[in-house]
């Protein structure tokens, strides 16, 4: 068992990936000879070399593109958007193609084929380094996508996404990079996609979180323990397909929910997440299902106090639960 | 010159910690504004450090080689001229382990940042713009004569247990019928003390008329039964000589109900005094809770109101930050809208206190029931005017006003009480004609 | 060939040559200090127009001189246009520390990035090349209005690898649009060198492909540069449609202040790339003609200091920006 961040759980997974398969290869912005901006391919290029390890022109529909033929022809390329902001250039791409092409071709052709980019703000991001783009791409049948926020799931879900026989958008919040770790088992482990996990179990109310809410929902979770009421907090990983057993479990067992992510409100993954539970556990609620997330602005801006204004964090997600608890 | 500590400032995204690489000054070397002091590794960027001011380098506090986190002291130095003000640093982090097989923690540092603290807005404020974030709240009108509503839940709930819901009380907002008042419900039913005896046996059924319960009845009666079983409370009385208020009120009644457009009563002065007295004696405005004694930040103090319908609490948020005038204005629109079935739910939750004026009825004493799960509640009875000793063995004619209170005992003791009291007692005898609250 | 002020393109005169030199001083001494608040903590993020210099003030001093009127799309690295377009050192740092009053976007946005129109300014965003299609639409607008706008689209060597600057570049071809696409090419995006970005050694030669001129000029020469936009602006101006010009210059600091270049760049390509100094280049020019002495020049710096000085104070002062109204002027206030 190692102790390590999530950028170098993303790290090993790749790197213990691309060793066992010699298909697997990378390519994106400066991912060869600076080893990503964010380090993520620190040293490839030193043990795989530059035909695995590939240095793009600045075009990220190019990069989308070529990958998915590369994968249509049996390769499994790992595509690194640099940030989760230069994600729509790719859309054309891989939800117009490669979303399509296994069902378009009846089975003839697949697209083994990860997309994987640093999203989400609270970094001092601005508006073009802090987005959180999965409900585009959760919106689109054909297409998983991954959100993982600890390094034992990143490690686990991005062997699972590298392994899948379809295309799969993992997103990883960057601001977990560095500031969350923990622990991650030696050797070859796989988090199957599409699973939810319970990070904290409580009876009081349900939480349905995930990326880096999830660790300020723990924490808010925290503080109303310390007055003996114990919320349960579960962490989709997958936000396409969500896991609605563990989510209906949940709720039917505490009877009230609470959707917390950063990206912005109105028709996010929390609206689905929503409608869910209303329709599938109606009988179990005891309050109605409550939000918190990003309001509908650009998100998200650049100032400090602006920023702040944005973000979910775990004083907000507190005064919510307080407000669900005492309905 | 001012002994001032340089920071290890916070440089780009997500970077947590930085090694000191080397030490670019020499203790006792006269640096400039903007001259570089430190190198420092980061595993994102290779920076250097600026002294942020002009003076003299005293010394290091943190040797080449050191991981330091952002935000932590490295050198000492003695600056020219003032010092900007620093704002307050951000936290220490907390790490926090959740309850799964694979452990990890969150360190929550990176907003730390260097010599000007320019601390980043902290967590924000939910106050704000939660309307904005989150899903509508409901509003509802509390103390109509619609239906009692249950949710889903209580609904199935009360089906699979048999229970009449109409004798169900609520705990919920604006008395609303929860999981746990059915469930408790449920448990109580087997346990019912013998003193509630069969219909058969004691009690004949009612020959005469019988006046059918509203829901509010129900709902208050509920209430009242639940505080009376489940707190052991205790009760008190103090004396308060008001002449001082009552000749204050007078002499400014007609200006304040000109300016204001709202009567001028004795209840926003009462008001003024329980808040801050509560805030100086947090106990009272807690709650008992098994895990220990729930204290509160603020005071929301519940104003009891006598409708048609019946008694009604809707509550006055923040009620400590409130002057006498605004809670004159706050307490007047509550009352309005109380007698005219125009509260919303928000208006009768949250409540910390309840204060009644039992005087206004006439009362002199009274014993009031806690609004549960409160952990007291106080009166104010009539302003009577008697003959009382004063400076020695002087008899004067006093306005006296009794104050009385019912509190929890497992909160706290009669001492706490007594303090208590003494404190709203003290706040209302220093108010006098020549005083300034409006 | 040297240059010398004997043969100097029409329209730049010496007294220019001396105001373009101040005008670096300034911005040089400008973007130190924003690196230096950078790694004070206040400065969450900074892009440098170190040696970018010339170029950049050469291609603003082309379009006032010979077009009627003019717009600029800049990109992350063209502090030395805005700065010269009117954005005073205490705005540009306003906006370095995300403070209130910082005029392109009130703070909403990365330093340098958003809008001042009255200044002929336009940086929406730091998404690589996506305003260069929005350059050659403001250029299509003033044709249909009749205006007599020269549109300036700045972009790195970098940014021309994007579809969306060969869609626009044959855009702008086709239809005979006042645009001049000016290509900074420093030879790096973030750690890509140009022979990773490109097959070609000059961006330039892609200009045929879309059937207008394209030329490549040293950067770091203020001359050179302007002779080259100048031409460039006239041809618009005239109607005859874009050009690309490509002003070779060199980056001698990481990409930003998150990079570290030391794992892509060696120290001796560095230092040597130092030695291609637009200020030491221009500086030499003037002297050599009796226009500057070290007295004046160190006069310039010390002046420069002091403003800038008074400019790092003044934003330091300020506030953040307050957050009540974050929720607003996303859509328009109607009623």
């Amino acid at each position: 068992m190692a102790i390590m961040t999530v950028i170098e759980a993303v790290r090993e997974a790749m790197r213990e990936e691309m060793r066992r398969d010699a298909s697997v290869f990378i390519l994106g912005e400066d991912v060869g000879r600076r080893g990503g901006v964010f380090l993520a391919t620190q040293g490839f290029i030193d043990e795989f070399g530059e035909q695995r390890v590939i240095d793009t022109p600045l075009a990220e529909a190019a990069i989308a593109g070529v990958a998915v033929g590369a994968a249509m022809a049996g390769m499994r390329p790992i595509a690194e958007v640099q940030f989760g902001d230069f994600m729509f250039p790719v859309f054309n791409q891989i939800v117009g193609e490669a979303a399509r092409i296994r069902y378009g071709t009846n089975g003839k052709l697949h697209v083994p084929l990860v997309v994987r980019s640093p999203y989400g703000g609270h970094v001092r991001g601005g508006l073009f380094h802090s987005q959180s783009p999965e409900a585009y791409f959760a919106h689109t049948p054909g297409l998983k996508v991954v959100t993982p926020a600890t390094p034992y799931d990143a490690k686990g879900l991005l062997k699972a996404a590298i392994r899948s026989n379809d295309p799969v958008v993992f997103l990883e919040h960057k601001r977990t990079y560095r500031a969350v770790r923990g622990e991650v088992p030696d050797g070859d482990y796989v988090v199957p996609i599409g699973v939810a996990d319970i990070k904290r179990a409580g009876d009081a109310a349900t939480i349905v979180t995930y990326g880096l809410t999830l660790h300020y929902s723990l924490q808010a979770a925290e503080v109303l323990a310390g007055e003996g009421v114990e919320v349960e907090v579960v962490d989709l990983r997958t936000v396409s397909p969500i896991d609605r057993e563990t989510v209906l479990e949940s709720v039917r067992k505490t009877s009230r929910a609470l959707v917390v992510h950063e990206d912005n409100l109105s028709l996010g993954v929390g609206a689905e997440v929503s409608a869910i539970i209303a329709e599938h556990a109606f009988d179990s609620l005891d309050a109605p299902v409550m939000r918190v997330a990003g309001p509908d602005i650009p998100a998200m801006p650049f100032a400090p106090t602006l920023e702040a204004a944005y973000m979910p964090t775990a004083d907000k997600i507190e005064a919510a639960l307080r407000r669900l608890l005492e309905y | 010159m001012a002994k001032t500590i340089i920071e290890l400032p916070q440089v780009g995204e997500s970077v947590t910690e930085g090694v000191i690489s080397k030490w670019l000054v020499q203790p006792g070397a006269k640096v400039r504004k903007y001259d570089p002091l430190v190198e420092v590794m980061t595993d994102k960027v290779n920076m250097e450090v600026p002294s942020p001011f002009t003076g003299t380098f005293i010394r290091a506090l943190a040797a080449e080689g050191d991981t330091v986190p952002m935000g932590q002291a490295i050198a000492e130095m003695d600056v020219e001229g003032e010092v900007p003000q620093t704002a307050p640093k951000a936290e220490a982090p907390t790490g926090v382990a959740p309850a799964s097989a694979s452990s990890f923690e969150f360190v929550d540092s990176v907003r730390s940042v260097g010599p000007t603290g320019s601390g980043e807005g902290g967590q924000g404020r939910p106050d704000a713009l939660q309307d904005a974030a989150n899903a509508a709240k409901t509003t509802g009108s509390v103390g109509g004569g619609d239906a009692v509503r249950l949710s889903p839940l209580v609904k199935r709930l009360v089906e699979q247990h048999g229970v009449d819901a109409s004798l169900l009380s609520g705990t919920g907002v604006g008395g609303r019928i929860t999981k746990e008042d059915v469930l408790a419900f449920v448990e109580s039913g087997s346990a019912r003390p013998a003193a509630s005896p069969e219909p058969a046996e004691t009690v004949a059924e009612p020959a005469g008329n019988v006046m059918a319960l509203t829901p509010l009845r129900k709902i208050i009666a509920a209430h009242m039964e639940r505080s009376a079983r489940e707190i052991p409370a205790a009760w008190s009385m103090f004396e308060v000589d008001v002449t001082g208020l009552v000749a204050y009120r007078a002499a400014q009644r007609d200006a304040f109900a000109r300016e204001a457009g709202v009567p001028l009563t004795y209840l926003p002065f009462a008001a003024y005094a329980v808040a801050q007295a509560l805030m100086a004696n947090p106990l009272l405005n807690g709650r008992w809770a098994e895990t220990g004694i729930a204290l509160n930040d603020h005071v929301n103090l519940g104003i009891a109101v006598s409708t048609e319908a019946g008694l009604m609490v809707p509550v006055i948020h923040n009620a400590e930050r409130l002057g006498v005038r605004d809670l004159a204005l706050r307490a007047h629109a509550l009352i309005e809208a109380a007698r005219n079935g125009k509260l919303t739910l928000d208006d009768v939750q949250g409540g910390t206190f309840t204060l009644n004026n039992t005087g206004a009825l006439g009362s002199v004493v009274s014993a009031p029931i806690i609004n549960h799960p409160q952990a007291a509640i106080v009166t104010t009875e009539a302003i009577i005017k008697r003959p009382v000793v004063v400076d020695g063995d002087q008899i004067a004619v006093r306005s006296m006003m009794n104050l009385c209170m019912t509190f929890d005992h497992r909160v706290c003791d009669g001492a706490e009480a007594g303090k208590f009291l003494a404190d709203i007692k003290a706040r209302l005898e220093a108010i006098s004609e020549g005083s300034s609250l409006l | 060939m040297t240059q010398t002020m004997n043969d100097l393109p029409s329209g730049l005169n010496a007294e220019d040559l001396v105001d373009i030199y101040a005008n670096m001083v300034l911005i040089r001494t400008l973007d130190e200090r924003i690196w230096a608040m950078n790694r004070q903590g206040k400065a969450a993020i900074v892009a440098s127009s170190q040696g970018h210099e010339a170029a950049q003030l050469a291609s603003v001093w082309a379009l006032r001189h010979h077009a009627k009127d003019y717009f600029c799309f800049t990109y992350y690295r063209d502090l030395a246009v805005t700065v010269s377009q009117g954005l005073t050192p205490t705005e540009a740092l306003l906006g370095f520390l995300a403070k209130e009053g910082e005029p392109m976007s009130g703070a909403r946005q990365f330093p340098q990035h958003g809008a001042i129109p009255d200044r002929k300014v336009i940086n929406i965003s730091n998404v690589v090349a996506t305003h260069i299609p929005h350059a050659v639409g403001w250029a299509l607008a003033a044709k249909m209005r009749g205006e007599p706008t020269v549109v300036a689209a700045y972009m790195g060597d970098g940014a021309t690898s994007q579809g969306e600057v060969h869609e626009a570049m044959n855009f702008a071809s086709v239809m005979k649009l006042p645009v001049v696409f000016i290509v900074e090419n420093n030879k790096y995006a973030i750690s890509v060198p140009q022979h990773r970005q490109m097959n070609v050694t000059e961006v330039s030669s892609r200009a045929v492909g879309y059937g207008m001129p394209g030329v490549t000029v040293d950067g770091t020469d203020v001359v050179a540069s302007y002779a080259a936009c100048a031409e460039a602006v006239e041809r618009a101006a005239r109607g005859d449609g874009p050009s690309l010009v490509e002003l070779d210059v060199e980056r001698y600091l990481p990409h930003t202040s998150d990079d570290d270049d030391s794992v892509y760049r060696a120290k001796e390509e560095i230092d040597e790339a130092r030695k291609r100094d637009p200020l030491a280049k221009l500086k030499a020019l003037l002297q050599g003609a009796g226009l500057m002495t070290d007295e004046r020049d160190a006069e310039l710096r010390e002046s420069a200091r002091r403003e800038v000085d008074a400019a790092t104070d003044a934003a330091e002062a300020a506030p953040f920006p307050p957050d009540d109204d974050v929720l607003e002027r996303v859509f328009e206030e109607v009623g």
